[in-house]
């Protein structure tokens, strides 16, 4: 079994956790990230290492941003073949580009639910699913500006979690709820999360070596004596085109 | 491809260099991507190419000033040299009209600041009667990129030559009119359809609309509905051979809305005019006088891949060449005391006020 070595991003993750097969099981993984840095590449991480052999996990994608051609290349480039785990059943991609549910949800966002079930309740027990969402805001779109339907579609997402160990793991845009006056989608979300990752630009602004920075915040982890804490995280990273590279400020020469 | 002539230098890159002999108005791309022109070879530049097909482009506009029409024009126009179908959707009375106020190709000479001089005449005479000389002419010179047939250079001041706009489908849509989204929304999809029917060679269109969410139509106050008017857009784009460019004026929406359209796209610009008169800003910059205005690149698709386009410089001056040719510079900060706190990333800020910086656009 080949044994990648775990990146910064990985640890605060919490995927070095030994004890458990899938250690995202169960848990919310919300990556937030604003117009100059995209967070994007962190849900490319997660989904690779959900695709792995070793893992159990079974990733359903609801697909609001890209189409699969472009999660195809950027995931072949990271060394990890989509359309062979499609084939495999591992990997389900939802296209929801064209998804419009002008008023009432019921021909939209209910539907997408049950295929998402209907995933999730086939599986053996010793799988899991991982729900992958790649723009919530633009799932807030689709729904028409109607944060509760958004709302009770997470949710019953979360329901799964609760059930049957799916993990979630999505992407939303801060900065758009920055001038709202009381952002309850971004709030609520916030609070739902087991991880949150953030993606912001370097306050001297962008620059060729360091694409920006990530603070994880990793709600819950267990210390060892049952009782738990918070832990965060902050590092600078580099995006390329096979790998993410990420250290500590000031770590690199 | 066949056409390609053995280049005088090899400092261009390869993918750059390659253009294709069947459509002159693309260009490969890295990630399987391809490009079209701007219409500004200073911008194509920039942006490392062009505006990709499939991607949305995304202007914003300054309140008090037209310059989103000068990236609008060039953007037409290059389409119609290229015999590129063209959507053009105006909250105007007239949107036809405006086709007449498009700029013709032309070429710069004798210019001293940039290492375009060599070729240029005989080029000029290649573009002109480029059906007698054939394609001797193409691909000449390695140090232009070799983009004298994928980007012209336009002279504002001739209008455009009747037998573009005849040749080519244009299509002119007045939104001032539309009670709801929905119809403009049909007319780009079946434009769409135009544009992917002609299968045989891969052709690009372009769709340009202009003051998207400007207060004159009458759906502008649904921010829910233009904005699942731009994302059903960018869906249908990004499947398709063509690229949507979207002028909107960003100081008449909510700053959350802006958000939102920010994050849809792919490529994104922004352009100010600058006071006649500044005298803090003309000590600040050089070559003062000269400049127009600002354009500010935010974000630069990136289609197919993960890594981020961290360009070295995001603000550029936008000149008149000879009160003709559009171009873009980098802003040069005069050298001056020690007022270090207004770099080039919020020079762009007009009046003598410096503190807002970048988040008002």
């Amino acid at each position: 079994m080949e044994h990648r070595a775990l990146n910064l991003l990985d640890e605060a993750l919490g995927l070095d956790d030994k004890a458990k097969v899938w250690p995202l099981g169960g848990r919310v993984v919300l990556v937030e990230d604003c117009v100059e840095t995209t967070g994007s590449f962190v849900l490319h991480q997660v989904l690779k290492r959900c695709l792995t052999p070793q893992s159990p996990s079974v990733v359903v994608f609801v697909a609001f941003s890209q189409p699969f051609s472009n999660y195809d290349r950027i995931l072949r480039k990271l060394g990890c073949n989509l359309a062979a785990q499609r084939d495999n059943r591992r990997f389900v991609f939802i296209d929801m580009l064209m998804l419009q549910c002008p008023d009432a949800c019921e021909d939209g966002l209910v539907p997408l639910y049950e295929k998402i079930e209907k995933v999730t309740c086939g599986l053996a027990k010793e799988k899991a699913t991982t729900i992958f969402i790649d723009d919530i805001s633009l799932l807030e779109v689709a729904a028409n500006g109607s944060s509760n339907n958004v709302l009770d579609f997470l949710h019953y997402c979360l329901t799964l979690t609760s059930e049957h160990g799916c993990s979630l793991v999505a992407l939303n845009h801060e900065d758009i709820y920055l001038n709202t006056e009381r952002p309850t989608l971004s709030l609520q979300l916030e609070y739902l999360a087991d991880i949150l990752v953030k993606a912001e630009p370097l306050a001297t602004g962008l620059a060729t070596d360091v694409h920006g920075q990530l603070t994880v915040l990793n709600k819950e982890t267990w210390d060892g004596q049952g009782s738990s804490r918070n832990r965060i995280c902050n590092f600078h990273f580099k995006v390329k085109e096979n790998s993410v590279e990420y250290f500590y400020p000031g770590s690199r020469a | 491809m066949a056409a390609t002539k053995t280049r005088s230098s090899s400092f261009s890159r390869n993918l750059s260099a390659v253009t294709y002999s069947q459509s002159p108005g693309l260009k490969y791309g890295p990630n399987g991507t391809m490009f079209i022109s701007s219409g500004i070879p200073d911008l194509d530049k920039i942006l490392g190419g062009g505006f990709s097909l499939g991607s949305l482009v995304m202007v914003m506009e300054d309140a008090e000033a037209p310059h989103h029409m000068l990236l609008l024009r060039n953007f037409m126009s290059q389409g119609l040299v290229h015999g590129q179908p063209l959507l053009y959707a105006s909250p105007s009375k007239d949107p036809r009209g405006f086709l007449g106020t498009l700029p013709n190709p032309g070429s710069i000479k004798d210019d001293k600041s940039r290492s375009r001089d060599t070729n240029q005449d005989g080029l000029r005479i290649a573009w002109q009667y480029k059906k007698y000389i054939g394609e001797q002419q193409q691909n000449l010179s390695s140090n232009n990129d070799g983009k004298q047939e994928y980007c012209n250079d336009f002279d504002l001041k001739k209008p455009l030559e009747r037998h573009f706009l005849s040749s080519v489908h244009v299509d002119c849509v007045g939104i001032q009119d539309f009670e709801s989204l929905a119809a403009l929304h049909d007319r780009c999809a079946s434009f769409l359809a135009q544009v992917a029917r002609t299968d045989g060679s891969i052709s690009a269109g372009r769709i340009a609309i202009q003051s998207f969410c400007s207060p004159q139509c009458k759906y502008s106050n649904m921010e829910w509905h233009m904005l699942s008017f731009i994302r059903s857009l960018k869906s249908m784009i990004r499947v398709s051979n063509a690229v949507v460019i979207v002028t909107f004026p960003p100081s008449l929406i909510s700053p959350s809305f802006c958000k939102r359209l920010q994050h849809m796209a792919d490529t994104l610009l922004s352009v100010r005019a600058i006071p006649d008169e500044d005298k803090e800003l003309a000590k600040l910059l050089t070559g003062y006088q000269d400049m127009v205005g600002l354009l500010n690149v935010q974000k630069v698709a990136r289609l197919n891949t993960q890594v981020p386009i961290i360009l070295e410089a995001t603000t550029f001056s936008i000149k008149l060449q000879k009160r003709r040719y559009l171009v873009l510079e980098c802003l040069n900060q005069a050298p001056i005391d020690g007022s270090s706190g207004t770099s080039y990333g919020t020079s762009g800020s007009c009046s003598g006020s410096t503190k807002t910086g970048s988040l008002d656009f």
